[in-house]
């Protein structure tokens, strides 16, 4: 994981925009309907899926995301995905398309739908979280109807994520500067982890009287309220028949049947 | 090892976010009862440390590889296993979101293998070892045990739902033997790594591992019961398994009618190849859905080497052949230069009406 990639990302939920204004409920509930209709479509399916990037590229576009990044994320993501589709053409051979005298396998055709099916959902992940800042997925959580208990989590797990590793890194930093090898023994992990640990416990107290002080009563109060707008509701009508319209018709083939024979 | 959406079916994928977030709820309602407030700061600033403590890699001894640790088995030696399961469940959303590990659908199987087995399987094999009286011996074995057997179960239950959903080819055998035998020496590593970290910790600070296991004051004295919460998972899994096979089963029905009316009829065929008929049994047992894959499209492995020489592949649905994956490619080309097309003129349109805030956001 590269934290800087993570904290770019993160501070492009602070942007302003129409898809940023939308509410979080809207957006979360939408990206989930997405992505249940991508992974829907069966493992050969390739042709179909490709009008699906749509959402994403046009999300993106008005959500001022940059491309560059979602490559990157999206290449991070790629390793476990090519590890266990590649044994697709392996496995899978027998013949399934034929253009032009080219012989492709039922595996290839599979491997490419995983593939495809990677990137859309990837995608469509970081297109989230680029328009809405953690806090606001949390509220949305909450709005949700989830347990108060795991919203708390979400909010203050995001306010120390990137303090302690920052520390974290510093520590590394601090090793690497002494030590004579690059290798870290379990030896010195342990050590650096119990260090680490023990900071994170005595930390966790400071916070526990701070909030205190402030009159915590076992729930993090929100300045923002959440607001359901009609803006929101078209968003969500529009997401949900636009993927059961595309999931329904192909219309890529439909598209080239009519170029070959108009 | 994180599951990926791109592998999952819908009926895998809710299953398990049902289940997820069955145990979920009965452990948040288990922490909000315990009325701890002390415990809220911890556990968030402890989700946090699993982060960083997951940039701290080691050298796993013999391999030349490196790994890091899960950290669902520390948490719930320090945090007891309901504040432990609600704390990771919050780690694998941030990091579904925020780095791309895992995807949101995958998140309950995600939650399922490296939540549960861990913070609630793993640590009842711990407190069942540990007993009353903690002592590093017992602090060592059980840490060791209880990781083996959460990485291992974690492992074969990647490649479970892989094959229960039906993307990949890999045989379920082949495959978990693979993953099993790659987690090995990390779950050993990691056991290491944990039962040090926690020897340590019981030493500097005995209170918070005692107090995690019952035996402060923090928890109530009698042993917690695992049936209730194995009831939840299993009604909330069986309903919105129900649920989901009724919808699914549906769909394809409605999927089907529009391909005939597309492609004609005729065209949709199922296989009822040797191979396929064995993993439609299988997955007829298994399955909470029935012939969901299953029936559109196997070719499998034993028959391929006849078909393939043979002629064209029989039955994958839908049979793709000559001018139809042509009309298939050309659209498929169609598609992406009208997605193109769209984005640049989106593009052009948004520099026109409105200012690009910021080309690199605030600090």
């Amino acid at each position: 994981m590269s934290l800087v990639d993570a904290s770019r990302l993160d501070r492009h939920a602070y942007l302003d925009s129409v898809i940023h204004r939308l509410d979080p409920r809207a957006k979360v509930l939408a990206t989930l309907v997405f992505i249940l209709a991508v992974v829907s479509f069966d493992k050969y399916m390739v042709s179909p899926l490709l009008p699906f990037l749509a959402f994403p590229v046009v999300i993106a576009v008005l959500g001022f995301v940059p491309f560059g990044l979602i490559v990157r994320r999206f290449a991070l993501a790629l390793p476990f995905i090519l590890l266990i589709g590649i044994f697709n053409p392996l496995l899978d051979r027998a013949v399934m398309v034929e253009v032009g005298g080219l012989h492709v396998s039922g595996g290839w055709v599979s491997f490419a739908s995983i593939f495809l099916r990677g990137l859309l959902c990837v995608t469509a992940g970081i297109v989230l979280i680029a328009t809405t800042s953690m806090p606001r997925i949390a509220e949305a959580l909450g709005g949700l109807r989830f347990p108060r208990v795991l919203v708390v989590q979400l909010l203050l797990l995001y306010r120390y994520l990137f303090v302690l590793m920052d520390e974290a890194g510093r520590m590394r930093r601090a090793r690497a500067l002494r030590a004579d090898t690059t290798k870290t023994s379990i030896r010195d992990a342990t050590g650096m982890l119990t260090t680490l640990l023990l900071r994170t416990v005595d930390r966790s107290e400071d916070i526990w009287r701070a909030m205190l002080v402030r009159g915590f009563e076992g729930e993090l109060r929100s300045p923002r309220r959440l607001q359901w707008d009609s803006s929101d509701t078209v968003f969500l009508v529009l997401v949900t028949t636009g993927c059961v319209a595309l999931r329904m018709n192909p219309i890529a083939n439909r598209l080239g049947g009519w170029i070959l024979n108009p | 090892m994180h599951m990926a959406d791109a592998l999952l079916s819908p009926t895998v994928g809710m299953g398990f976010l049902a289940a997820s977030g069955g145990v979920l709820a009965y452990s948040a309602k288990r922490v909000q009862d315990e009325g701890d407030d002390r415990k809220i700061p911890l556990m968030g600033v402890l989700g946090a440390f699993v982060f960083a403590a997951q940039m701290i890699n080691f050298t796993i001894p013999g391999t030349g590889s490196s790994g890091h640790i899960g950290g669902g088995m520390l948490l719930a030696m320090l945090l007891g296993p309901y504040a432990a399961f609600v704390t990771m469940t919050s780690v694998l959303i941030v990091q579904a979101l925020i780095f791309a590990d895992g995807g949101i659908l995958a998140l309950g199987t995600n939650i399922w293998n490296l939540g549960f087995y861990p913070c609630l399987l793993g640590w009842w094999i711990y407190r069942m070892i540990v007993g009353e009286n903690p002592t590093h011996a017992r602090l060592s074995i059980a840490a060791m045990l209880a990781i083996l057997v959460a990485v291992e179960v974690g492992a074969f239950s990647v490649a479970f739902q892989t094959f229960l959903s039906g993307k990949s080819e890999l045989p379920l055998g082949e495959f978990s033997a693979l993953m099993l035998g790659i987690h090995l020496p990390i779950a050993i590593v990691e056991g290491f790594v944990t039962l040090s970290v926690v020897n340590f910790v019981y030493r500097i600070r005995p209170q918070v591992v005692r107090g995690s296991l019952g035996i402060g004051q923090a928890f109530e004295q009698d042993d917690p019961s695992y049936k209730p919460l194995f009831g939840v998972a299993l009604i909330s899994t069986l309903l919105v398994g129900g649920v989901v096979a009724w919808f699914a089963s549906s769909l394809p029905d409605g999927l089907e009618w529009s391909l005939q009316k597309i492609l004609g009829p005729g065209e949709i065929t199922e296989t009822e190849d040797e191979g396929g008929g064995r993993l439609a049994r299988l997955q007829e047992k298994t399955a909470p859905l029935p012939g969901y894959d299953i029936a559109t499209a196997t070719p499998e492995t034993e028959g391929d080497e006849e078909r393939a020489g043979g002629k064209q592949a029989p039955a994958a649905w839908p049979q793709v052949s000559g001018g139809k994956s042509l009309s298939g490619i050309v659209g498929s080309l169609a598609v992406l230069v009208c997605v193109c097309f769209t984005a640049l003129v989106l593009v052009r349109l948004r520099s026109r009406h409105t200012q690009n805030p910021q080309r690199e956001p605030p600090e």
